[in-house]
Order: structure tokens, then sequence, then C-alpha cells
């Protein structure tokens, strides 16, 4: 059985409209199997190789070196077992003749972050979704709502997902009031109230854990399940040394261990990656905000507030997700919690991102039965 | 995600809101508001290319308008300097750096040496550089590595908007004079560019690609170029590092001898002339610093030894372009092949 698969502009992130072609890594008239690195494609963000999503040969090059297309445009076709020139060509046409550039892309029409005024101070949410209970992502110490890049879409499926930007962190207001847990906590609250949502589903990662446990403890009315993922909160030990370099890192070759030591797969700390942060760390008061949440939350290298009773107490039902190998809170911080335990086998801080399948599944679940 | 804007746009955002931060900041120069006074618009240019445009009425009494005669306007600045007011004085083209070179060679660049530490110069010259707008042989010149042969001087150069918006409030609260070079064919480059203020700090090199076949060291305009060559070479399956300096002093020797480490083979790239330049520089000191790692001889691409043209045909051919720096990679790869 023959059949003419066509290779398309992918589409990595929400931003991505269009990507230039870079190279061709694979020559037309040669085999490829899925999986396989097929073209190199570079944006505004990042450059990366396009995979291919099936095997077969690759028979045409359509995008030219250098060529800049759209999201969803044709880059190549691959076929399985035969066909001739003439059926290859049919299918060109017919693509070319249905495809509208940019309609995939989302541009102007499709959703972007918000930013609101709550307080006297702004903070930058991004809303997808709609229907159920909503559901509310919140990030770790140094993070913004793209932590949760992986995620967002996939838990939006009939649901309002809401992610946010802390104050101190991402596009939100750098400046920190007293920069405690209740101040963090009582931003995410106020963008409920802002939002008009009574009662929410609250998903944390690892300093956002604790904040979403705190918001439990100060409106226990107001969240209907909470989901911690390598959460802080829940025992004394953090990785100080990680959270010092973190701090001080002003380069990218101090940035670079600190970072790696979050990952299971320290290649995903590339060049980007190092730069987006740096970016982020050099913006006016990220500096003074991120040590005094050091100083706060975990000084002298220890947790300094305790919430497990939070999860004691049984107030709402508790998912608690971690990586075994998280090299900046323990997993072992999870035993004895009165709550659902996944701890997932080979994974590290940054979870959500790295086995984002299965901590979506999980998520998605959990908040169904409840 | 941030907005794009202009590199132009960035400068002149970076000059707002430095002035809004901090009240001894302001702005001198030839034309920076241009025609205040006469009937009609009050900014009428806002420098000759519109840089610091709208400025004139966001702070009325901070952008001065001054004769022309850099000897004079510049030494006022450094002057004011030293008194503790914090001035970004505009040198319109670099090629006129001649009427003023005392003031800042003999003054500016030595006043924290010859007094012991204690005196402190918060000067920024900002300055046109470089050629491609056929403005002939005094208005083309890039200038560069004449202010970096000064000790007391930092000279900063920046390649892209996030660059030019953060380096220039650097320069701004550095307390050492800076000689800030804005290349006149970046002006209308689009990037995205954070509405918050930011510095990026003096001395690091921006790695713009990651590779391990060949390293490319510029700064300015041809880093852009630079990344072009490497988008190409990559296509060939050769695999560039890109670095661009941001400021030519301090000088990043880490970034570059460490680059040079693992790939190898080094090609400068320096639109200035290549006599006692930023090509020759960095060449020796890969040269002496890494020359065990070197495996081919080191390639500069660079203007020739000669002013810039006016011939538009001769003009292009002057400046050193993507074609120029893939067969000096080229050059460096096939030698080590040999």
């Amino acid at each position: 059985m023959s059949q003419i698969h066509t290779l398309t502009m992918p589409k990595w992130g929400l931003s991505m409209t269009e990507g230039r072609v870079d190279a061709w890594l694979k020559e037309e008239g040669q085999a490829i199997t899925k999986g396989d690195e097929v073209l190199d494609v570079e944006t505004d963000k990042i450059s990366s190789s396009v995979e291919a999503p099936f095997s077969g040969v690759l028979r045409r090059q359509i995008a030219r070196q250098d060529e800049t297309l759209s999201v969803g445009a044709l880059l190549g076709i691959v076929v399985e077992g035969e066909a001739s020139d003439a059926e290859i060509d049919a299918v060109i046409e017919q693509f070319q003749a249905d495809f509208v550039p940019g309609a995939g892309a989302e541009e102007d029409s499709g959703p972007k972050p918000q930013k609101v005024e709550l307080d006297g101070r702004l903070v930058r949410y991004f809303e997808r979704g709609e229907g159920g209970v909503p559901l509310v992502l919140v990030h770790g110490f140094g993070g913004d709502l793209n932590n949760w890049l992986f995620n967002h879409e996939a838990l939006a499926a009939g649901r309002r997902v809401i992610a946010l930007d802390l104050p101190g962190h991402g596009e939100s207001a750098k400046q920190l009031q007293r920069g405690d847990l209740d101040e963090l906590s009582g931003v995410l609250l106020a963008l409920l109230d802002h939002l008009d949502i009574p009662e929410v589903h609250l998903v944390g990662h690892s300093m956002g854990g604790a904040v979403c446990l705190n918001a439990a403890r100060l409106a226990p009315q107001r969240v209907r399940s909470l989901t911690l993922i390598g959460s802080a909160g829940l025992g004394m030990e953090i990785n100080g040394s990680y959270l010092q370099g973190f701090v001080d890192a002003a380069n990218r070759n101090a940035l670079k261990a600190p970072l790696m030591q979050l990952f299971s797969n320290a290649e995903l700390v590339n060049r980007q990656m190092l730069e987006d942060m740096l970016k982020y760390k050099r913006l006016e008061g990220v500096d003074s905000a991120l040590r005094q949440l050091a100083a706060n939350l975990f000084g002298e290298g220890r947790q300094q507030v305790d919430l497990r009773a939070v999860v004691q107490d049984g107030a709402q039902p508790v998912l608690v997700i971690w990586g075994s190998d998280d090299a900046i809170i323990p997993a072992d911080h999870s035993q004895g919690l009165a709550a659902q335990i996944e701890i997932l086998p080979g994974q590290a801080h940054m979870v959500q991102m790295e086995a984002a399948e299965q901590v979506n599944r999980l998520v998605l679940e959990f908040v169904r039965q409840h | 995600m941030a907005r794009k804007i202009s590199y132009q746009q960035a400068i002149n955002e970076a000059l707002a809101q430095e002035m809004r931060r901090d009240p001894s900041v302001f702005i001198m120069g030839e034309d920076v508001a241009g025609g205040a006074g006469a009937p009609g618009e009050n900014d009428a240019w806002g420098g000759v290319l519109g840089v610091t445009k709208g400025l004139y009425h966001q702070f009325p009494g901070r952008v001065l308008d001054t004769p022309l005669s850099e000897l004079g306007y510049v030494g006022a600045a450094v002057g004011a300097a030293t008194c503790g007011v914090r001035p970004v004085c505009e040198l319109m083209f670099v090629d006129f750096a001649g009427c003023c070179l005392d003031q800042i060679l003999n003054q500016a660049a030595k006043f924290r040496y010859m007094f012991g530490g204690k005196a402190a110069t918060p000067l920024v010259i900002r300055t046109m550089v470089g050629a491609g707008l056929r403005a002939a042989a005094q208005h083309s010149q890039m200038l560069t590595s004449l202010w970096t042969h000064i000790p007391g001087l930092k000279v900063v150069c920046p390649s892209s908007p996030y660059d030019a918006k953060g380096l220039l409030i650097q320069a701004i609260r550095d307390n050492d004079p800076v000689i800030f070079c804005e290349h006149k064919m970046l002006y209308s480059m689009q990037g995205e560019v954070p509405e918050e203020l930011y510095t990026i700090p003096f001395g690091e090199a921006n790695f713009l690609r990651d590779g391990k076949d060949v390293t490319l060291v510029s700064y300015g305009r041809t880093v852009n170029t630079a990344m072009d060559a490497a988008r190409s070479l990559a296509g060939r399956g050769i695999d560039c590092e890109v670095i661009d300096l941001r400021t030519t002093s301090p000088l990043d020797e880490d970034s570059i001898l460490e680059s040079v480490e693992k790939t190898g083979r080094l090609v400068v790239i320096d639109e200035a002339n290549p006599r006692c330049s930023m090509a020759t520089d960095i060449s020796a000191l890969v040269a002496q610093k890494a020359f065990a790692a070197l495996k081919a001889p080191i390639e500069m691409v660079t203007a020739p030894h000669t002013p810039v043209p006016f011939s538009d045909a001769l003009e292009d051919l002057y400046i050193p372009d993507a074609a120029k720096i893939e067969n000096a990679v080229l050059k460096v790869i096939e030698w080590s092949k040999r």
C-alpha cells in the first residue's frame, strides 16, 4: 500500500507564526524513518530540527533553503511505498490550492496573554479553554507562565485554564512588597476575584506549589483540589546551592550549571534557554525580587514555611507529582501525605515539561474525579 | 511576548526611560532637538536621523541643541560629567571625532587615572558609525578601534535593538566615559525589546549561535552578516559559532578563547579598516593564548585599507558581506583538511 504524506511547517510554541528553512538534512530520494531529523528550521525564538512524523522516502523538497514559510506550509513530500511523479504533483497542487497561509498561525486572531492591574500592580495571565471548574497553573521560583507550555493547551480541552506570572516574574510587575508567601498567594486570589472565579483547581510547581497550598490555607472554600508538582512547603530540605547559583548567575556560563540541575536531560539547557533566562534576570527589579523571595522562603538553604498541615487537614483532595530524581526538592517530601502520590521514575524537577504527557494525563484524570 | 521595535526606537526608549528615572541625565548635541524656537514643530529633527525625536517635549530643558562646534560642546559635556550630572552627548558622525579628540583622549579618558581614582566622568558619547548609507568617506567610517585603543574609555557597539537598549542604559549608569557606537544601517532593524528597563553588562560577549566547527567573532552590523553566513554554511554541513563582542572595551577575552578552544578555527569579521583593528587585536589574542588549539591560520574579513568609497558599487565591495565570510570559513576548513 502506498501513501503520500505532506511534511508541513510545525508550530513550536504559541507565538510561532512562521519559520525559516535553515537547511535540509535529508536529500531527495533518501529513505527516512519516523523520528528522523529531516530539516532545520529557525524561528525568532528557537531553531530546531523538524522530525519526520512518518517513514518513507523523501521524494520532494518543496521548501527552499532560506525561505520563510507560514506555519502549516508545505515543506516536502514523503512517500510510503510507490507513487508516480504525476500522483505526487497532484497532491502538491491540491495542497497548495487549499492552503491558507496564517490560518493555523493564530497571530492576531488567536489568544494572547493579557495584563491586568491588581492592587496597583500589573499581573500577566493567559487563558485557554472554556467550561468546568477553572484550573489555575502557578509556576515556581524564577519561572513564568511559559513553564506550562506543554501542559496548558492539553489541560484546556473542555476546561478554562489560566496560567499567571507571579509578581517578580515573567512580565508581571517586578516590585514585591513583603516578598513572602502571603503576598504571592494574595495576588493569585486577587486574580480569581478579578476573573469572577469562585472556585478553582490549583496546580502549582515548586514554589508555586507552596503558593497554592497557602492559598488553600487562606481561602479553603475557593480551592476545589490541589495538584502539587515537585512542590515546596512539604519539608525542610531544598537545594541551597542551586538557589544561590541561580540567583547570583549573571552570565551564561554561571547560569548553565544551576539550570542543568533542573532537568533530567541536561541537553535541554541550550543557548536559547540560557539567553531567555538572562533576559529575564536583567530586567530591573528581578534581582532584588528573587533575593527577597529566596531569603524569606528558603533562607540559609532551608525551607522556612511548612504547609504539610494543609494537605493533612484534608479540606480538599490533593495530587502530588514528583520526579524521583528531583535535585532541587527531594521526592521523599511526598512520604506520609494524605494525597494521591505519583513518583515519576527518572524524572527531575521540571517534570511537567520533560514528562508533559504523563503529567497532563494524571492531572486531567484527577480533576475529572473531583 | 515582548513587542518588536526598531534599533532606533530602542535607543530613543532607553534615553526616555533613563531621563525619567534620573533627573541628572540630559542630552546635548547638534540638532538633537533641531528647530526648537523656530515656527512650526518644536523638534523638527530630533537628531539628523530622528533618533532623539519626541524627547524635547517630554523633557523640556534637558534636550540641548548646541552650536556646530564639537570641540566646544563635547568639552562642555566632559566638564558637566565631572560635576556630577550624566550628559548623553551626541557626536553626529564618528567621523567628526578629530574636531573634539583632545576632550576625549586627553581629558575624559584620563581623569579617573590622573586624580587617583577620585574623579568620575559619567559621560556617554552616542555616535553614528559605519558604511552603507552612500554618505562617502567623511560620514561612513567605522572608527571603533580608534576608541578601543585609548585606556580609560569604554566602547560599545550594539548589533540589535535588544542590545541597543540594554547597553545604552548600562552606558548611562556607568561612571566612566563611554563611546556608544550606533551603526546607521541598523536603525530600522526590528527586534523584540522588553518595555521595562534592563541593563546588559559590559565585557560580556553574546553567543548568537553555538557551533563546533568554526568561531566567527564580530561586533556591530557585521554580526548580522556573520549570522547570514552561518545559516548558509549550515546548509553545507558547516557548524559555525557566532560571537557578538557587544563591547570592544572591555573585551570578553574568555568567551573568544573558550570558543576557539572548542572549534580550533577562527574567522574575525570587522567592518573597520584592517590595520591596528579589532580584527588584528583578536587574532593576536588567539594566536598568543590559544595557539595550541588552532587547526588552521586565523582568517580576517575586513574592509580594505582605503577610505570608504562614494561609488555605490565600490562601497558595496568595501563592506564585508556574507559571501566573503563564507569564503573565509571554507578556507579555514579546507586548510585543516590538508
